[in-house]
């Protein structure tokens, strides 16, 4: 072994990289007075970079099988890193206005959570993959506390820290029991170490049920959800954005990986697991989520819900499941992000209101914003001709591929949900059309960052599912 | 590349022309351009396609043309007509175009109004050019949700109730197509989503069509009105707009139909022939009761949507009598349907701008203050109850006497109670039109109301010359449509 093994995992390198750029640029900007524009501008431009870069990069494996980056995983580093870049442009409005000293921090944070995605989307065994998992969960918890002098932001991220370390806690349990059943940690030979007998030994399937559900914690499904909506609701507006699309995102891959490699002879148990879980994620999360008129919140229950669907695409373990999943989260990501900008801007603009009767009227003095913000919608509700729709399709075509009673059976039940969903996407975009009110928000201007992040977006939400180059692309690289 | 793409490119050209469009007449003119490329384009499809008829050119579609789209899940982008096609293409371009006059004085808003309708026509336009399933949902889906910011922005009455519960129940459709849809993929077996090749694969097991069937025609049916899934109907023809009011009437629910036939019982064969008693009772329902509910409303706009459930109910039943002229017929009364349904929201909705009213009871003697309007209204009264010289007469003859071409006792008596709509129609048409038009004028206010303006004026006559254009010369429109009738029944029988 060599250090020259370093050398293949360029993504990662380069995101140190970056890291270290920035964090010397804090470093000699500390006292400047547009630290907030240059450390963002720089910290977007190096993501740029990398997001593009990551276009050429070829599978890579290192350090004998722990270090495994398959072609689905760089394109996945792809997506995400895209996600992160409009986070980081999006936020800077917040940062100028509430965060001024603690930018350099903001995006050092940023940057480690992706490289804790990275490596656990790269990872060939349990070990790395537990350890991005980490790096990608205790930078996420600091961000959750950005706002650390308002109580709801203390509370959020308190809670985050708690569930966090405890899922750790199950997981790593679950990890124990399959290192006893099988031997090993690297995926293929726990695969192989499980499929030599005819009948699962219980330990194999406890060391699968304790892994899932601290996956599952991570990936706030129902239910393990319970920490989502008062995190979501309590962390600073670019942060939900990022732990909803993002985190959930890399989690969402990981999964689908590692049920298919390392548990793909246990199929037939964790199909159930998964169709359970989904029915009541998808479900439940939608029934809370009609209740809600905080809109942070009510986008935690949504995001619930859309990771349900998301994990629809794992059901068949397939390529087409691969495929859908990875365009699902980059749909997600653009459509989510609109939300989120549109949210964070009016929030940065009205004294922090987040209430849905805030934007009751927002059509008459902000047309364009209440515009985007009913594509977007549109777009999460699954309506055509906004890339929603297509991945929702999609991830509905992979599930039934699969064929049995009881996958069509949730996919029906997911479909009626879309109908809930509808219900209660409609409602905002009920508010700012359609309601009378004395007061609406008053007309304000958005700011570059804002324009950039929300444009990025719209172009994404427009583009994605009719341009077919991207599902055509995101397939060709999806084997696994 | 065929020329039927065009009837996407347009509708997407003018929502490009609105987007940048400044003022009122700038937004007016692109409409009018757009609308009127489309009906000649439509008008131009009809004479080509009858040409190549006759000049024997027998292939099932015409103009077929098909790219691939998403290639790893066999989804293309294919579009052809066959005759169905043709005429529902032109019955969209005549009420697009009309319905564009008929909201002329539209506020507040307008070029809003006008992007929602367009981007709704552009789903219409391009669910009936497709042949592949996958893009036909999607046409059908961009074709609903418009529906809900246009009822519940520019509507009147209790619309924001109205726009979702139809948004909702619409979408609920639509989430039993998608089940249906995966099914016959999968079990078809088939490398494509062409409905065509997928028909003629003809290789679904009975068992697991009979799964998916009622989920396409419930699916579809919610669109056509299919009872008990019909509630969203007239709430919202009640609150819409005149001119949505016409192309949801008029199109949309049209989509219901063709649907039906083109996608459940071309697909699913077998099971269309086992299951059509349950659907054929169902239908039966929706044609007296809707007829018998009319009778008793007393919104103008409640009528024509409990009277649109009733004739649009007769074209699912005429499609599952499945026999070639109540299907010819079935297809034929979509057409004078759509005319005449959108003539008379036309007409309502131009009476209720003058009088603030649609209540029966509080109008009265409109024939003295607004003669245009009410002859306009008695034209399309007649048509409705079906007077011979207008379209409705053709369809419903064609379907009454296709459905007793059925020999046996079951069709025979739904046949026959399903005629008894013809005389309740008659009862709630005569009675509204009594009511209304002729008397003294009681309230004093309407004797300052005006008639019809030119833009008015525009859209009521183009409409009844095509009720009474297709009443008087059925003979062409029922060849072309019978042509295309029987391939599908083909696959049926």
């Amino acid at each position: 072994m060599g250090y020259s093994q370093f050398l293949n995992m360029i993504p990662e390198a380069l995101l140190v990289l970056a890291l270290i750029i920035v964090f010397f640029a804090d470093f000699c900007l500390h006292k400047s007075e547009r630290k907030v524009g240059v450390l963002g501008k720089l910290t977007a431009a190096l993501l740029l970079c990398q997001t593009i870069m990551l276009t050429t990069v070829a599978p890579a494996e290192a350090f004998g099988g722990m270090y495994v980056a398959s072609q689905a995983a760089q394109v996945m580093k792809l997506i995400l890193t895209f996600g992160t870049f409009i986070v980081v442009v999006m936020a800077e409005p917040w940062l100028e206005n509430e965060a001024r000293k603690y930018a350099g921090e903001f995006h050092l944070l940023v940057l480690s959570t992706l490289l804790g995605m990275y490596i656990m989307m790269s990872s060939g065994s349990f070990l790395l993959f537990f350890l991005g998992l980490e790096t990608a969960s205790v930078p996420m918890a600091c961000l959750v506390a950005f706002d650390k002098w308002k109580k709801k932001s203390a509370e959020a991220a308190a809670k985050y820290v708690l569930v966090a370390t405890f899922s750790s806690g199950v997981m790593l349990y679950g990890i124990s029991f399959i290192y006893a059943a099988t031997g090993t940690l690297y995926f293929g030979d726990v695969a192989n170490a499980m499929s030599d007998r005819y009948m699962f030994s219980p330990l194999q399937l406890m060391g699968l049920v304790f892994f899932f559900s601290g996956l599952a914690f991570k990936l706030s499904l129902v239910p393990f959800h319970f920490w989502t909506a008062d995190t979501y609701e309590g962390a600073p507006t670019p942060i939900t954005g990022y732990l909803s699309v993002c985190s959930k995102g890399a989690a969402a891959f990981a999964a689908l990986v590692i049920l298919a490699k390392a548990f793909g002879p246990m199929i037939d148990y964790w199909e159930y697991m998964l169709y359970v879980v989904i029915v009541l994620s998808i479900t439940i999360a939608n029934l809370f989520a009609i209740r809600q008129s905080e809109l942070k919140r009510f986008m935690a229950f949504s995001s619930i819900s859309q990771a349900g669907y998301i994990m629809l695409a794992v059901i068949g373990g397939s390529q087409t499941g691969m495929t859908s999943l990875m365009y699902y989260v980059l749909v997600y990501i653009v459509a989510n992000m609109a939300v989120f900008t549109v949210i964070s801007t009016v929030e940065q603009n009205n004294n922090g209101a987040t209430q849905m009767n805030a934007y009751d009227g927002l059509y008459q003095t902000n047309p364009k914003l209440a515009f985007l913000m009913t594509l977007a919608l549109f777009s999460l509700a699954g309506i055509p001709p906004f890339a929603g729709m297509f991945s929702k399709f999609f991830v509905f075509m992979a599930a039934a591929e699969q064929g049995s009673f009881w996958a069509y059976f949730v996919v029906f039940v997911a479909l009626v949900n879309t109908v809930v969903s509808l219900y209660y996407y409609l409602l905002i975009v009920k508010a700012m059309y359609i309601k009378q009110t004395d007061s609406p928000l008053p007309a304000f201007k958005t700011d570059v960052n804002t324009r950039v992040a929300l444009a990025l977006c719209t172009a994404g939400i427009a583009l994605f599912g009719i341009c077919s180059c991207v599902y055509n692309y995101l397939f060709a690289a999806s084997a696994f | 590349m065929s020329i039927l793409t065009l009837f996407v490119v347009i509708p997407a050209l003018m929502l490009l022309g609105l987007w940048l469009a400044k003022s009122l007449n700038q937004v007016r003119g692109v409409m009018v351009a757009g609308a009127s490329c489309l009906l000649a384009l439509s008008v131009w499809l009809t004479i080509y396609f009858v040409q190549q008829r006759a000049a024997g050119n027998t292939a099932e579609m015409l103009l077929t043309y098909s790219v691939p789209w998403f290639k790893p899940l066999n989804i293309a982008y294919s579009v052809g007509v066959d005759g169905i096609s043709v005429v529902m293409l032109l019955l969209s371009s005549i009420i697009v175009f009309t319905g564009t006059f008929a909201s002329w004085q539209l506020k507040p808003l307008t070029k809003e109004y006008f992007l929602w309708f367009t981007l709704l026509s552009t789903g219409v336009y391009g669910f009936f050019i497709c042949t592949d399933m996958f893009t036909m949902f999607m046409f059908y889906e961009v074709a609903l949700i418009p529906m809900y910011l246009l009822i519940g922005v520019w509507g009147s009455g209790n619309k924001e109730y109205a726009a979702m519960k139809l948004t909702l129940m619409l979408m609920g459709g639509s989430a039993l197509l998608i089940i249906g849809i995966l099914g016959i993929y999968y079990f078809s077996g088939a490398t494509t989503m062409n409905v065509n090749e997928i028909a003629a694969m003809h290789n679904i097991p009975v068992a697991t069509q009979k799964v998916f069937f009622p989920f396409i025609f419930i699916g579809f049916g919610v669109l056509g009105a299919l009872f008990p899934f019909h509630t969203w109907s007239p709430d919202g023809h009640a609150s819409a707009p005149t001119a949505v009011s016409m192309l949801h009437a008029g199109v949309l629910m049209k989509l219901g139909g063709y649907g039906c036939f083109r996608v459940a019982m071309y697909l699913l064969p077998d099971a269309a022939n086992e299951l059509a008693w349950i659907f054929l009772i169902l239908t039966t329902i929706s044609v007296v009761y809707g007829a018998f509910s009319a009778c008793v409303q007393t919104d103008l706009k409640y009528i024509n949507a409990y009277s649109s459930v009733s004739h649009c109910g007769l074209v699912l039943f005429a499609l599952l009598m499945m026999t070639k002229t109540s299907c010819t017929g079935a297809i034929l009364q979509m057409l004078s349907h759509g005319l005449m349904t959108a003539l008379f929201f036309a007409l309502i909705g131009m009476i209720y701008g003058r009088t603030h009213t649609r209540d029966i009871r509080y109008l009265d003697g409109l024939m003295k203050i607004m003669p245009f309007l009410a002859v306009g209204y008695v034209v399309a009264g007649l048509a409705n109850l079906g007077l011979p010289g207008f379209s409705g007469f053709i369809a419903e003859m064609s379907i009454f006497v296709g459905s007793f071409e059925n020999p046996d006792t079951f069709h025979r008596v739904a046949t026959i109670i399903a005629c008894t709509s013809i005389v309740v129609t008659a009862v709630y048409i005569l009675r509204v039109v009594g009511k209304i038009l002729y008397g003294e004028v009681k309230n004093p206010h309407y004797l300052e109301l005006t008639d019809a303006t030119w833009d008015e004026r525009v859209a009521v006559i183009c409409l009844i010359a095509c009720v009474a254009g297709l009443g008087l010369f059925p003979l062409w429109a029922s060849n072309v449509i019978s042509d295309a009738v029987g391939p599908i029944l083909a696959n049926i029988i």
